[in-house]
């Protein structure tokens, strides 16, 4: 709350679906290509060619829809979406304009005061369009790679009231599209999406305010920041006796504002209108009820038991279930070991590479750093050597001297020498600048090879630095 | 030997698979003709003399290892050009795309090629398919091969003017209102427009997607059906095609067509037609009856409406599909532009004549917000309608006769007159395709001035074989129908 305000939020998410072709042609939708080399006639909107709906596109769309409770369209259509720009070869998008494929769902997500409904309006499904490179020449480039890669827009009711229902929302959609396995929901490379749509009443009014949509948020704290900056400048507007003007703002990274791009008058006619060169989608009840049926196990029903039979935090769990593969290697892992608190951390550290690692030794690196016999870097480092060839870790650890040092003699020792090193540092912590422990822990760690124990580092450094002034 | 250029498609073949002439000969033969005849006519945009050559000299050679030929081996024909064709020029008869070379095939090119067909090349057209009389082509007119002051027709005139003068065998057009009928009708050709979906339009550069259709003209109905063989199918690559009935368009030439059941609609007896129209319409039904034909009288009333809602749709699909000509990735662009909007604005207005113009504007107008449901929704509408009598009409007669066009054609000199009158003379064919229906032009009769008249054959969807059967009969009425 704000001067007395409250914000409502909606957002429409825009997901890349990794299928393997484009929606309406058979080029790969792969990202990184080099420029205009994943086209075809049809995605390069040549003339007479002709688009042919993608049944998997489809399929994805539908698993999603299941997925947030919504209900299916058995009949719906393609239409266009008529527009000029350099990146829409066709200057027009085939979308779906008044019958989406899915509509009324939700998804719950749990706030600190419980749990909360966040009602879906509708997932649609459309053609992403390509993308312009402006180049130090002043000159524009078209990259026509991404044209026709399907998208689903999943728009929701404005039934968030802060940035922090807004994030769990976004984390909890993208872990269910994730388990779905039907996008990457990559936001670096632009496969999840995200406009926020945001207004401001005053707490004891229920009625809505003019809202407006804020786009180029390209990462989760951008949007963070866009909400918090947008929910107090229409405050203060309103209180400046400013109205709301409903408009498309435009969120900028560098000075964490947003600007305006264009106000509702001078909103586009798109013209929409049913496209004739697609047939009606007709969907068969008993189609629907099989991808259903086959529907991927989603995180929120796996958590709870997890959180229960392994102690583990609803963090801890929704990380490791983000993608069910690493949650099935840690339950396997928990197996060989109790140390489950260790294990999930060890897995969270390294999700992009653990997935290669037999689940026994998994445990057994678990079970020696809860047993503090190796550190949390030592235990990373065991994995990456477990990617080259399989070892005993007992052994190695032994022989290669890679145990962590936990003797305090020691440590002090090395820490000494450290604080002779770093006589700057001290000086600069002692002006109460407590972020130069940093590189005196450093130092002390680089002097253990890296084996030292950190807590006992850090407590032995902090008590030298007292001890000095 | 007699004349090759008056040999219809199975005269050809066998000559051809008895290797009594050479696909070159014939190549040879047209190419000649077209030297000798186009420079007056002017039916085509690209002569393609060199690939064609190239291709019946090579079709020559592997006809001596190959026994067994497809039918249209060594056929000469020419296509409509708006027909994509790999590595030929592919205009729409457009400063739009004066200089625009396709890189990929359309099917029914494809197909031709895969069945040993020659292309000898493009044929003229009104711009981007929208007119009916081939004079508003970027390049030249096509003139009337029966009396050169007068219009072919359109927008397939090039192929009508081609086919009735001998310039190529076979041609394709396309009809999205009545192009393939009405130039066919001019010019004293076959024409059929095929049932919606009947033949792929990938690679056809759209007009209005959901009345588009490829359709083959010919001097003969046995020589159209053949083609029509060869160019239809499901394509993978159309999502609105449909599978093919099983067998030969041929497969009912020849039938007997006693007992048939035609129809009349009684509120096309109402137009104002050319008198010597109506009477060839009239001596067409008298001809049938006295076959044992039954005539039906037809009351179908929402075809009054058919000509409105035909202008409302086309039109709106025309504007969208002709979005993609903005001077980016292909096509005309000037020269010199000062951002993007002056390029979009530039490449499009000077890239379109007036009729494309007022036909991108007419749809843009009608798909507008708060008018869609006023024209285009309520266009749709008409649409099921005129769907709905003609599945009423075809419960009690196998096909109907109509008129294609009110007039014979008329003068070069008269073409460009008042666009909505220009419109309304389209009443007899649109109705056709805002049913997805199939239908037939076929020589008629000559008019006092030796204009061609003809009239004009519509079923229900798919019934392509009983219109070859009843157009085959009329067509051997009287033996031979002369050409120029």
């Amino acid at each position: 709350m704000y001067k007395g305000y409250v914000m409502n939020i909606g957002l429409e998410v825009h997901v890349e679906l990794k299928t393997q072709s484009k929606i309406f042609c058979s080029c790969p939708t792969l990202y990184g290509a080099e420029p205009n080399t994943h086209v075809c006639p049809v995605c390069m909107a040549m003339p007479g060619a002709l688009p042919v709906l993608n049944k998997k596109a489809v399929e994805y769309a539908l698993m999603a829809g299941i997925a947030l409770d919504c209900e299916i369209n058995l009949e719906c259509k393609m239409d266009r979406k008529n527009y000029f720009y350099p990146d829409l070869p066709k200057a027009y998008q085939i979308s779906q304009y008044d019958v989406p494929l899915c509509k009324k769902g939700f998804l719950d997500i749990e706030t600190e005061s419980g749990n909360k409904r966040i009602r879906i309006n509708r997932i649609h499904l459309e053609e992403d369009a390509g993308k312009l490179i402006h180049n130090e020449k002043e000159e524009t480039l078209i990259d026509c790679n991404r044209c026709g890669v399907p998208l689903i827009e999943i728009v929701t009711e404005p039934d968030m009231e802060s940035r922090e229902e807004a994030d769990l929302f976004l984390n909890k959609l993208r872990t269910v599209l994730l388990n779905l396995g039907i996008s990457d929901c990559r936001m670096n490379e632009g496969s999840f999406r995200v406009d926020v749509n945001l207004s401001v009443r005053k707490q004891d009014n229920f009625e809505l305010g003019t809202r407006t949509e804020m786009k180029n948020l390209n990462s989760f704290a951008f949007i963070q920041k866009a909400i918090e900056y947008e929910f107090k400048r229409q405050v203060d507007s309103i209180t400046e006796n400013k109205p709301i003007e409903q408009e498309t703002r435009r969120y900028d990274e560098k000075s964490r504002k947003t600007f305006s791009m264009r106000k509702k008058e001078d909103a586009d006619d798109y013209r929409y209108f049913p496209d004739p060169d697609l047939v009606k989608i007709k969907l068969e009840r008993d189609y629907v009820e099989s991808i259903r049926k086959n529907l991927p196990e989603l995180a929120s029903k796996r958590k709870p038991q997890m959180m229960a039979k392994y102690e583990l935090s609803s963090y801890d769990c929704e990380m490791l279930l983000t993608d069910m593969e690493l949650a099935a290697l840690f339950e396997k892992a928990a197996e060989y070991t109790k140390s489950y608190k260790s294990l999930s951390n060890l897995i969270i550290s390294k999700k992009d590479s653990v997935l290669g690692i037999l689940p026994e030794k998994l445990a057994t690196i678990a079970n020696m750093s809860y047993k503090e016999l190796i550190n949390a870097m030592t235990a990373r480092k065991l994995i990456d050597m477990l990617l080259e060839k399989d070892f005993d870790i007992e052994k190695e650890v032994e022989e290669k001297q890679m145990g962590q040092i936990n003797d305090e003699k020691i440590l002090a020792e090395y820490a000494r020498q450290a604080l002779e090193m770093n006589k700057k540092a001290i000086e600069s912590y002692k002006k109460g600048n407590f972020q130069a422990i940093g590189p005196i822990i450093g130092q002390v760690m680089k002097l253990t090879r890296g084996y030292g124990n950190p807590e006992k580092i850090n407590d032995i450094v902090v008590k030298c630095l007292n001890d000095i002034s | 030997m007699k004349d090759i250029l008056k040999m219809d498609i199975m005269t050809l073949h066998k000559h051809i698979a008895n290797k009594e002439i050479s696909c070159m000969e014939i190549t040879a033969a047209y190419l000649q003709n077209i030297e000798k005849k186009d420079e007056k006519i002017k039916a085509y945009i690209t002569v393609t003399k060199e690939e064609a050559e190239k291709r019946a000299k090579s079709l020559d050679e592997r006809l001596s290892l190959n026994s067994n030929i497809p039918l249209l081996y060594g056929i000469p024909g020419a296509l409509k050009d708006n027909i994509c064709t790999k590595g030929i020029l592919t205009t729409c008869a457009s400063k739009m795309l004066y200089d625009f070379i396709a890189p990929y095939d359309a099917t029914v090119y494809e197909k031709l090629n895969d069945n040993g067909m020659t292309l000898l090349g493009k044929l003229n057209m009104d711009e981007f398919a929208m007119g009916s009389t081939t004079t508003t082509s970027y390049f030249h007119k096509t003139y009337n091969p029966y009396d050169l002051s007068k219009s072919c027709g359109g927008s397939s005139g090039g192929s009508a003017a081609a086919v009735a003068s001998e310039q190529t065998l076979f041609a394709l057009g396309s009809d999205t209102g009545g192009s393939i009928r009405q130039p066919a009708s001019f010019c004293n050709v076959v024409g059929m427009k095929p049932t919606y979906g009947t033949v792929s339009r990938y690679g056809l550069i759209a007009f209005a997607s959901s009345l588009d259709q490829i359709g083959p003209m010919t001097r003969t109905v046995y020589d159209n059906a053949l083609v029509l063989d060869a160019i239809s199918g499901y394509d993978k690559k159309d999502s609105t095609s449909v599978m093919k009935p099983s067998g030969s368009y041929t497969d009912d030439i020849g039938k007997d067509i006693k007992n048939m059941k035609m129809g009349v609609i009684r509120q096309f007896a109402a137009k104002k037609i050319n008198s010597q129209v109506v009477n060839t319409v009239n001596e067409a039904i008298n001809w049938y009856e006295k076959q044992g034909v039954e005539i039906v009288e037809l009351d179908m009333p929402s075809l009054d409406w058919a000509i409105y809602a035909y202008y409302i749709i086309s039109s709106a699909e025309a504007s969208s599909n002709l979005a993609r000509f903005d001077g980016i990735r292909y096509g005309y662009r000037p020269d010199e532009f000062e951002d993007i909007d002056r390029l979009y604005e530039y490449s499009r207005s000077n890239g379109f004549d007036t009729e494309v113009k007022r036909r991108i504007m007419l749809g843009t107008f009608v798909l507008s917000q708060g008018y869609f449901d006023q024209y285009y929704n309520k266009a749709q509408k008409v649409r099921r309608l005129v769907e709905t009598e003609f599945d009423r009409a075809f419960k009690e007669c196998d096909f109907i006769l109509a008129p294609v066009a009110a007039s014979t054609a008329y003068d070069i000199k008269d073409a460009k007159k008042d666009a909505v009158a220009m419109y309304m003379e389209d009443i007899f064919t649109v109705p056709v395709n805002i049913a997805k229906l199939p239908a037939i032009a076929l020589p008629g009769a000559m008019s006092e001035e030796n204009l061609p008249i003809g009239i004009q054959l519509i079923g229900p969807k798919l019934s392509e074989k009983t219109l070859y059967r009843a157009g085959y009969a009329y067509e051997k009425r009287n033996s031979e129908v002369s050409h120029v």
